[in-house]
C-alpha cells in the first residue's frame, strides 16, 4: 500500500491520470445535479452551449479564463517553489488598487497605451508586496506561508473595504466604489479578434489583457524551465536539503518566488477593473484567486496545461451563467462544487487511482513497468 | 453602574460570538495534534450548520438537527481524513476542496430543497436550542453585580454553550490525563515511535479526524439553531479560519484556546458595539480594524514577536510506514 508509486509512460502520467481525475470530478458533480433533481447531461449540454454556442458566448468565456489564467499561473509558480499561495485572492484584491491608482491619476492625461504598462506594474508591485509580507515571514521568521497567506486574504478584504467606503469613494456617491475612469483607463475589447474569426460579437468583456495573459504564460515557462532562477526555484519546492547543499539562498528564494506569484495574482485585477468594469468596486475578484489553485493543479503547475484548464473553468463560469437561466435549481455556485472537487480529485486524491493504472498498464504490458524485475528483486 | 452594566452586555455577546469559535477551535485542536493539518473547519463548520437547519426544519427537533449536522460534517471529516491519510494527499489541498464542496453544495442543495434563495426555513421553540435558565437566576437577579453577572452572562446560554466550556476542561483532560491522550499527542510530533509501539497510526488520526468532524458539527449547529433561527448562506463567514488563528494562538493548548477565543470573540462584540461611536483620544476607529485585528493578531504571533507558535512537529506530513 505504501510502496512507492511505479512510473508511468510520460503520456499516462501527463494525459490520463488527470482526465481520469477530471471525468471522476464531474461525475460526482453529476450526482448533485441529480440530487436536485435535474438531468445532468442536459445540464452538461447547456453548459457546453452556453459557453461555446456563439460569438458572444466565447467572448464570455475567454474573459472569465484571463482571470484565471493569471491566478492559476501564480499558484503555480508557488507550487514550484515548494510553496503553497492561497493568498492569490487577497493579491489579486489589493492589486486592483495598483490599477486603480493608476487609472486615477492618469486617465486624462495618457491614452490608454500609456495608461496599460504603468497599470500592469502598479498591479504586479502591489500584489507583489502583498505577497512578501507572508514570504519574509516565511523566510526569515518561520511562520507558515499558507497559515499568513489566509490570514492576508482576510486583512486584503477588512483594507479594500476600509479603503472603498471612506478615502476611495468620490464625495457624493453611496456606492463603494471609485469614480468611472476616463478613456485613458480603459482597455480596448478584442472584439475584432473574434470577428476576425468569423464570429458576431455584439458587447463583451473581453479585452486585451488576454494577450497579456498568454504572454505571461510564455514567460512563466521561459523563467521555470530555461532561466537560472527557475532552476532554483524547482530545486528548492523539489529538495530543500538538495538546495541547501547546491548553495541555493533558501530566504531569497521564497521571497522572490512569492513576490513573482503575488505580481501574476495581482495582475488578474486588470481584467475585470480596467477591462470591464472601469472603476474598482467590491468583491471584483469573486473567487478567482481560489479557482487559481483548481487550475495550477489540474493544468500541472504547466503553462501549457494551466492555460486549457483556465479556458475550461472559463467555461465553467460563462456556461453556469447560462444554465442558472435555463435550471434556476442550479445557480452559479454549482461551480463551486465543479471546483471544490476538481481541487479535491485532481489534487489531494491525485494519486488514488494511481495503483489501479498502474495494475492495467502492468498486466497489458508487464515488460514496460519493469514488473518481472521488480518480481525477481523481490524473490 | 451604567458602565458595569453596558460591560456585561459587551461580555454576553462576547461568550454568545465565542462559543463556534471555540467548538470548532477545539475541533481543529484534535486534528492537528494528530498531525493532520484542517483549513477545512469553515467548510465543516458550513456544512453542519445547513443539515442542522435543514433537518431541524424537517423534523420540527433541535436534536434530529445536531445529529445531522454531526453526520454530515463527520462525512466531510472522513473526505479529509481519506484524502490525508488514506492516500497521503496535500492536507492543505483537501481542506480546501472541502471548504469549497461545502460553500457550493449547501447554497444549491438550500435553494433546491427549500426555494428561499439558499436559506433554510425559519425555526422557533423546538427545533432551536434556546436559552437555559439556570437554579436561582431570577432569584438573585437583583443582588448587585454578583447576581446581575449571574443571571446576565452564566444562566441563559444554550446547552451547546455549556457544552462547548464542558469540551475545554474534557479537551484538556483526554488530552493530557489519558491513554488516548498521550498517544494522540505523539502522533502528531513523531508518528514512527507510534507505529514502532505497534499502534496504528492510520486509526488514531482518523479518530482524531472524526472528533474534528462531530466538533465542527456542534459549532455549525450551533450557528444556525442558536445564534439564528435557521441555517443562512456563507453564514460561518470566516469563522473557521478566525478559529483556526485562535488554535495558532493558544499554541494548539485547550484552555488557551478558550481565552484566545473569547478574546476574538471580544473584539468581535466590541466592534459591532462601538461602530460608529467614536473613542476617547484616537476617535472613531473604522469596524474593518476589528474586522481585521485577528488576523493581524495572529500574523504577528506566528512571526515569533509574541511568543512562538511551534506547531505539532509531524503536522501536515502524511506517514509512510517504510523509510
Amino acid at each position: 500500500m505504501s510502496a512507492p508509486y511505479a512510473k508511468l509512460p510520460a503520456w499516462a502520467d501527463y494525459g490520463l491520470i488527470p482526465v481520469v481525475n477530471l471525468v471522476v470530478a464531474f461525475a460526482v458533480a453529476g450526482l448533485v445535479v441529480l440530487l436536485v433533481g435535474e438531468n445532468p447531461f442536459r445540464a452538461a449540454a447547456i453548459m457546453v452551449e452556453g459557453a461555446f454556442g456563439g460569438g458572444r458566448n466565447i467572448a464570455y468565456t475567454l474573459y472569465y479564463s484571463t482571470s484565471f489564467i493569471f491566478t492559476g499561473l501564480a499558484v503555480a509558480v508557488a507550487f514550484h517553489g515548494g510553496l503553497f499561495n492561497i493568498g492569490g485572492e487577497g493579491q489579486a484584491y489589493v492589486g486592483g488598487l495598483g490599477v486603480a491608482l493608476v487609472c486615477l491619476t492618469f486617465d486624462s492625461v495618457l491614452p490608454w497605451w500609456l495608461t496599460f504598462p504603468l497599470a500592469i506594474l502598479g498591479a504586479a508591485a502591489i500584489g507583489a508586496a502583498w505577497a512578501f509580507i507572508p514570504a519574509y515571514l516565511q523566510a526569515k521568521r518561520g511562520s507558515h506561508i499558507v497559515i499568513t497567506t489566509i490570514m492576508f486574504n482576510f486583512i486584503a478584504a477588512s483594507l479594500m473595504v476600509y479603503l472603498l467606503v471612506g478615502v476611495l469613494k468620490p464625495a457624493g456617491s453611496m456606492a463603494p466604489q471609485t469614480r468611472t475612469f476616463l478613456d485613458g483607463g480603459q482597455l480596448p475589447k478584442l472584439n475584432w479578434l473574434m470577428e476576425a474569426f468569423g464570429f458576431t460579437v455584439r458587447s463583451s468583456p473581453f479585452n486585451i489583457s488576454f494577450l497579456l495573459a498568454l504572454l505571461c504564460a510564455f514567460l512563466v515557462w521561459l523563467l521555470i524551465w530555461r532561466t537560472k532562477l527557475g532552476y532554483e526555484i524547482r530545486t528548492q519546492g523539489f529538495s530543500p536539503k538538495a538546495a541547501r547543499y547546491a548553495g541555493i539562498g533558501e530566504a531569497r528564494i521564497i521571497i522572490i518566488t512569492m513576490m513573482i506569484s503575488g505580481a501574476l495574482a495581482g495582475m488578474m485585477a486588470l481584467n475585470p477593473v480596467m477591462g470591464d468594469q472601469n472603476r474598482l468596486q467590491l468583491d471584483f475578484v469573486t473567487g478567482a484567486g481560489f479557482v487559481g489553485i483548481a487550475v495550477a493543479l489540474m493544468g500541472r503547475s504547466h503553462p501549457a496545461g494551466i492555460v486549457p484548464a483556465a479556458i475550461l473553468f472559463g467555461m465553467l463560469y460563462q456556461g453556469g451563467a447560462e444554465l442558472a437561466f435555463e435550471m434556476p435549481a442550479i445557480s452559479r455556485d454549482m461551480i463551486v462544487i465543479i471546483q471544490g472537487l476538481v481541487i479535491l480529485f485532481a489534487g489531494a486524491l491525485e494519486h488514488m487511482f494511481r495503483p489501479s493504472v498502474q495494475a492495467l498498464f502492468a498486466s497489458l504490458s508487464p515488460k514496460s513497468m519493469g514488473v518481472t524485475a521488480a518480481r525477481q528483486g523481490d524473490a | 453602574m451604567e458602565f458595569f452594566n453596558t460591560l456585561v452586555v459587551i461580555l454576553d455577546s462576547t461568550i454568545r460570538l465565542s462559543i463556534p469559535l471555540l467548538l470548532a477551535c477545539l475541533a481543529g485542536l484534535y486534528s492537528e495534534r494528530s498531525g493532520i493539518f484542517d483549513i477545512g473547519l469553515e467548510g465543516k463548520m458550513l456544512a453542519g450548520a445547513f443539515a442542522a437547519g435543514a433537518a431541524a426544519a424537517v423534523y420540527g427537533s433541535a436534536w434530529y438537527g445536531l445529529g445531522a449536522a454531526i453526520l454530515v460534517s463527520g462525512f466531510l471529516a472522513l473526505v479529509h481524513g481519506f484524502a490525508s491519510i488514506t492516500h497521503r494527499g496535500n492536507q492543505i489541498v483537501s481542506g480546501v476542496a472541502i471548504n469549497f464542496i461545502a460553500a457550493g453544495s449547501t447554497i444549491i442543495l438550500g435553494q433546491a430543497w427549500f426555494s428561499q434563495g439558499g436559506r433554510t426555513p425559519s425555526l422557533g421553540g423546538d427545533s432551536r436550542f434556546g436559552a437555559i435558565t439556570l437554579p436561582f437566576a431570577e432569584a438573585v437577579r437583583d443582588v448587585p453585580i454578583v447576581g446581575y453577572v449571574y443571571y446576565e452572562l452564566i444562566s441563559g446560554q444554550s446547552i451547546l454553550a455549556y457544552f462547548a466550556f464542558f469540551m475545554v476542561f474534557a479537551t484538556w483532560w483526554v488530552l493530557f490525563r489519558t491513554r488516548f491522550g498521550l498517544r494522540l499527542r505523539a502522533v502528531g510530533e513523531n508518528p514512527a515511535a507510534v507505529d514502532t509501539a505497534g499502534i496504528s497510526v492510520t486509526w488514531l488520526r482518523y479518530r482524531a479526524v472524526l472528533i474534528t468532524g462531530a466538533l465542527c458539527g456542534v459549532a455549525g449547529t450551533y450557528l444556525a439553531l442558536t445564534q439564528n433561527a435557521g441555517f443562512v448562506k456563507d453564514m460561518t463567514a470566516g469563522r473557521g479560519f478566525i478559529a483556526l488563528a485562535a488554535l495558532i494562538f493558544a499554541k494548539w493548548r485547550p484552555v488557551p484556546a478558550m481565552f484566545a477565543c473569547l478574546l476574538f470573540g471580544f473584539l468581535d462584540a466590541l466592534a459591532i458595539r462601538l461602530q460608529g461611536t467614536p473613542l476617547p483620544l484616537v476617535g472613531r476607529v473604522p469596524v474593518q480594524f476589528f474586522q481585521a485585528l485577528p488576523y493581524v493578531l495572529t500574523v504577528i504571533l506566528l512571526a515569533g514577536f509574541i511568543g512562538k507558535a511551534i506547531p505539532p512537529r509531524a503536522g501536515g506530513v502524511p506517514y509512510v510506514k517504510e523509510r
